[in-house]
């Protein structure tokens, strides 16, 4: 349930981009998301019209990429696919491993309507609170 | 190619002639949440305090082991405490009792802490008078694994009725730890269907090569283990920063 936390997280990155590109609306937003970030998609999806009725996302499309689960070993060098709770190397079975892909939790980019012209892709705003 | 006629728009640039505009971001989605971490753990450096992250199920025995370890470090490390849970002081009640400082966060119906109620709690604690803070996450083995407080260090606990198996099933949070308890031991004897070396191996298969302790806040056993991973830790963060051990470590 903690979906309903990050979707917001989201809205608010998603309101900054599109205010500081002067953008009415948002009409897409693509996310990178691998099954170890610990988000269920589907929850996701489920908690956006709640948390985006009223703000600029409202009836935007969330189109999410699964990343998919991919480790380093470092005995054999060598990236394999795993499973998220066998993190093995695909090769030699050895656990120690480094993961590569998997646990991104990414906004990789929005689809803004009627922004201003060309303005640079910025990140959102970091939080100053002290 | 023109504007008059429409032959300057392909399916490629189609949504910009729209009046759409892709931008990319490539930002962590909590970002906002990181950023207040990242800060979080500014105040922990400045002050030398080693921040502890205690997650687990409901019922794993974190309050426990911290009544337990505030006996042990009556002479040694000075711990406070941040206590989560979704409703009642009864926790704070009981590290209050142990005469620890301790700030109790009541989540509502928040399945985990975030950065940002951990920077208003630590805000109520004197941290030049500590050593450790201890932030007792909200008893849950899937959301608090995605949240950063500010923490230097991740304790997952897997208590003995819980069964060996828990770090397959909840993946997320068993990678995440820097250190995993096996708690509750003294009822062994009453579980030998918990296996310790399957729960270890389990914890391997995530990739994880944190160390696995076996202790009992109730009876004692193995507790040594972790007061001394506690003043390592303690010892390595103030030799980072450079500022003078503490007598504790």
């Amino acid at each position: 349930m903690h979906e309903l936390a990050i979707c917001q997280a989201l809205i608010d990155q998603v309101t900054s981009v599109a205010r500081s590109n002067g953008a009415r609306k948002v009409s897409e937003i693509l996310l990178d998301i691998g099954p170890l970030a610990g988000v269920e998609p589907d929850l996701l999806a489920n908690a956006f019209p709640v948390a985006s009725a009223g703000t600029v996302a409202e009836g935007a499309v969330l189109n999410v990429t699964p990343a998919p689960v991919r480790v380093w070993c470092r005995s054999c060098e060598l990236e394999s696919d795993a499973k998220v709770n066998r993190l093995v190397c695909g090769q030699c079975g050895d656990w120690r491993t480094e993961l590569r892909s998997g646990d991104e939790l990414l906004l990789r980019s929005v689809v803004l309507e009627d922004a201003k012209s060309d303005p640079p892709a910025r990140r959102p705003e970091e939080n100053e609170n002290v | 190619m023109c504007d008059t006629c429409g032959c300057n728009v392909t399916p490629g640039n189609r949504d910009l002639a729209e009046g759409r505009q892709a931008t990319q971001v490539l930002g962590n989605l909590l970002q906002v949440n990181d950023n207040q971490a990242s800060h979080n753990r500014v105040h922990f450096n400045g002050h030398g305090v080693l921040s502890v992250n205690l997650m687990s199920s409901p019922g794993a025995g974190k309050t426990a082991l911290l009544e337990a370890t505030a006996e042990l470090l009556e002479d040694g490390l000075r711990i406070g405490v941040i206590e989560g849970d979704l409703e009642t002081e009864n926790d704070a009640d009981r590290i209050r009792a142990c005469g620890v400082p301790v700030v109790q966060i009541c989540t509502g119906t928040a399945c985990h802490l975030d950065a940002h109620m951990v920077h208003d709690a630590l805000h109520q604690l004197d941290l030049d008078t500590l050593d450790v803070l201890f932030v007792e996450n909200v008893g849950n083995l899937v959301c608090p694994a995605s949240f950063d407080l500010g923490q230097h260090r991740n304790v997952a606990l897997l208590s003995t009725p819980e069964g060996d198996d828990k770090p397959a099933k909840y993946p997320v949070m068993f990678r995440s730890a820097d250190l995993v308890l096996l708690t509750k031991r003294d009822l062994a004897p009453y579980m030998p269907e918990f296996d310790a070396a399957k729960a270890a191996n389990y914890v391997r298969q995530l990739g994880n090569a944190a160390p696995i302790l076996e202790l009992s806040s109730k009876s004692g056993d193995g507790m040594e283990g972790w007061t001394s991973w506690l003043k390592r830790g303690v010892a390595e963060l103030r030799d980072n920063l450079g500022l003078p051990a503490t007598t504790g470590a």
